[in-house]
């Protein structure tokens, strides 16, 4: 966990002297601030990863000696098949195409998507996804 | 090959290999290695459509004072190359395609950390696509503002219409699209190694990965906030990027070149990353300073944040020296790269099978494109030559060099195992010297066309500026490079007609996705090997060559007795 950690603090840092650096030479202000976000989007993964890594027990995938059997038990929880990502892009598209043709076509493309996303949680309630 | 100890819990698992067949598969899938096919297929699909449009615009320039395309044609035919081939095939192919197989393969993952997340990202990235092609079927054509869509050449008055609309759209869908899979692709690599794989001993193509996917949250946020900017100033009167109302023009350089500079890296490092897989694996050596290439690629990475405005050197409102100075810097991580590339092979045993051959085309025609960019680092040779060929011929080096022969050195060498069949060597190597030639005989006339002044983005240019007989050669290169993709698709069609199945690790590499059946089964591995280097399959396979392989095997025999 704690090489995730410094590998993004790292990224944060640097973001961080460079927009120091950036700003104080050229004093522009678009450039800074999306510096300055470079710096953030480090942060706040990478100091919850650092707090998290000094509170954990270390993982079998941090350990250098583990052997296979060590990640024995769930690994994570994977769907099987499921239709709702292919609904919910049809009508991410419509909301998308409504830019061009008008709003009704993001009110026919929200419902589909709603309508979608309640697919998705109520596969996950209701199986279709399996332990592994 | 037998791998004999079992990582028990994912073992146990094949029910849903019984789940629909047919389209409804490729429909409902959420298994990555499917969602991974449909990325490769797709995004080759536009790669095949993007490089027609070249042909048409090779064919356009052929000579002076051509009308094969009209020009309101040739302006949405280039818009529409760069648009597909950089945001629908470089990216989409390695990031997409090849990550979303490789990488969990590579890690010891049963899937993806978020296997409907996947497949919406590539529904998303689908019908993005589309809606970017079906441009050319509106009233007023396809977007023909440039794939950099500058304002204020990209405002209502200038490009009105549908298609430059559609344009806009399919960006933001795709972009959705990649931040997903980036999301998905880091959270697969922190959380679902397999035990004993650490984070240095994940393969280079997989942190380079995780890099890119870095990148993609750094850049791709501010794509779509610019995006929608812009469509705010066309629909709903607004004037961000408008001087008419108070706005400033070049805040969308400034805004599209934030996510553009680490969008090229977003292309390259996944490359860079198929090639330091393929050179090590032909090489019969382990890569040579693999922590180094880490850090450089982090190092690449993190610079690619600040040097966005060297493509606005002629705008005149950028600091000139601070951005001059960043993009140097970028050449000591990459030459660290090459350096490690050529110490990988340096008194190895080469074998020269077709994906070594990409991937040392690569390193060629990638060294060409990365000392012309040191050249167009510096100011004084960027004014003389900005918006000329001669920057037409450095990024085709570069992204060519990295999407195309890296990208083929990593399709060629994984094939196998995604496919479960053998390309036939013969063609694999017709192909790759059709596109070496061809590929030089393209680009090195257009240096010298940028030197002696031909603007990129003309349609039409009179006898008189002498341009002629090096846009010949460069057109004549250009079929050359056609044929040579028609070849691979050729040696595909055979492969798929007359096949010769593939073992598990047809040649003998390391990482762990050969440590596998070709193609994997579902959820990947019956068994796992213990990890103890980065390339764990190599030293299951090779005990003599490791301080620590007999032990493994003494030890694999041991836990399977009891």
């Amino acid at each position: 966990m704690k090489v995730e950690a410094y590998f993004l603090l790292f990224l944060s840092i640097f973001g961080g002297v460079v927009a120091a650096i950036y700003w104080i030479v050229s004093k522009e202000t678009s450039g800074s601030i999306m510096l300055l976000a470079t710096c953030f989007l480090g942060a706040l993964p990478g100091g919850y990863y650092l707090w998290w890594s000094r509170r954990m027990t270390p993982r079998p995938e941090d350990d250098a000696k583990a052997l296979p059997s060590s990640g024995a038990g769930t690994v994570g929880y994977f769907p099987g098949s499921s239709i709702w990502p292919f609904v919910i892009g049809i009508g991410a598209l419509l909301v998308g195409l409504s830019m061009v043709f008008g709003l009704w076509s993001a009110v026919v493309g929200l419902t589909v998507a709603v309508f979608a996303v309640f697919g998705v949680i109520s596969e996950s309630r209701h199986g279709g996804v399996s332990r592994h | 090959m037998a791998l004999t100890i079992d990582r028990p819990v994912v073992a146990e698992h094949h029910e849903d290999e019984h789940g629909p067949s047919g389209l409804l598969k490729w429909l409902t899938s959420t298994d990555h290695k499917i969602i991974g096919k449909s990325y490769l297929i797709t995004s080759f699909a536009f790669f095949l459509m993007a490089g027609l449009m070249a042909m048409l615009i090779r064919t356009q320039l052929s000579g002076p004072n051509n009308t094969v395309v009209s020009q309101h044609v040739y302006n949405e035919l280039f818009t529409m190359h760069g648009s597909l081939m950089l945001y629908l095939f470089a990216g989409p192919f390695a990031f997409g395609g090849l990550a979303n197989y490789i990488v969990p393969l590579q890690v010891g993952a049963p899937d993806m950390a978020f296997p409907r997340l996947n497949a919406l990202s590539y529904w998303l990235y689908l019908s993005g696509g589309i809606t970017m092609i079906a441009g050319f079927f509106t009233v007023g054509g396809a977007a023909d503002f440039g794939w950099v869509a500058y304002a204020p050449l990209s405002d209502a008055v200038n490009s009105p219409g549908a298609g430059p609309d559609m344009w806009i759209i399919a960006l933001i869908l795709t972009g959705f699209s990649a931040i997903f899979t980036g999301v998905n692709i880091i959270t697969t690599v922190f959380y679902l190694r397999a035990p004993g794989m650490t984070m240095f001993r994940v393969p280079i193509f997989t942190w380079n990965m995780v890099v890119t996917g870095i990148l993609i949250l750094i850049a791709f946020p501010v794509l779509t906030a610019a995006l929608i900017m812009l469509w705010a100033d066309r629909h709903l009167g607004t004037h961000i990027f408008t001087v008419a109302g108070g706005g400033v023009p070049v805040l969308w350089q400034n805004l599209f070149w934030f996510f553009g500079h680490p969008e090229v890296y977003i292309l390259a490092l996944p490359y860079f990353g198929c090639v330091t897989e393929v050179i090590p694996a032909f090489s019969k050596k382990p890569l040579f300073g693999y922590r180094g290439m880490i850090f450089a690629t982090i190092s690449i990475a993190a610079l690619s944040t600040a040097v966005w405005a060297h493509h606005m050197f002629t705008t005149g409102t950028v600091l000139l020296p601070f951005f001059s100075l960043m993009s140097y810097l970028i050449a000591i991580p990459t030459g660290i790269k090459f350096f490690n590339w050529i110490g990988t092979m340096w008194r190895g045993s080469i074998d020269f099978k077709t994906p070594m051959l990409f991937a040392v085309g690569f390193l060629v025609v990638f060294l060409f494109g990365g000392v012309t960019g040191i050249f167009l680092a510096a100011p004084p040779i960027d004014f003389a030559t900005h918006d000329t060929y001669f920057v037409i011929a450095h990024f085709h080096e570069v992204l060519f060099g990295s999407a195309v022969f890296g990208g083929f050195a990593g399709l060629y060498y994984w094939y196998p195992k995604i496919t479960g069949r053998m390309t036939r060597e013969s063609l694999g190597k017709t192909s790759f010297w059709l596109m070496f030639i061809g590929f030089w005989v393209t680009f090195l006339p257009q240096y010298l066309l940028g030197l002696r002044g031909m603007p990129r983005r003309i349609a039409v240019y009179s006898a008189s500026t002498g341009w002629g007989g090096l846009n010949r050669i460069s057109t004549v290169g250009a079929y050359l490079l056609f044929l040579s993709v028609a070849v691979m698709l050729v040696n595909f069609y055979v492969s798929w007609r007359n096949p010769i199945l593939a073992p598990d690790n047809p040649w003998d590499a390391g990482t762990l996705e050969w440590g596998t059946s070709s193609p994997p089964p579902h959820h990947n591995f019956y068994s796992i090997p213990p990890i103890r280097s980065e390339r764990p399959v190599w030293d299951f396979n090779h005990p003599e060559h490791t301080t620590f392989g007999l032990h493994a095997k003494e030890h694999a025999g041991e836990e399977h007795a009891e």
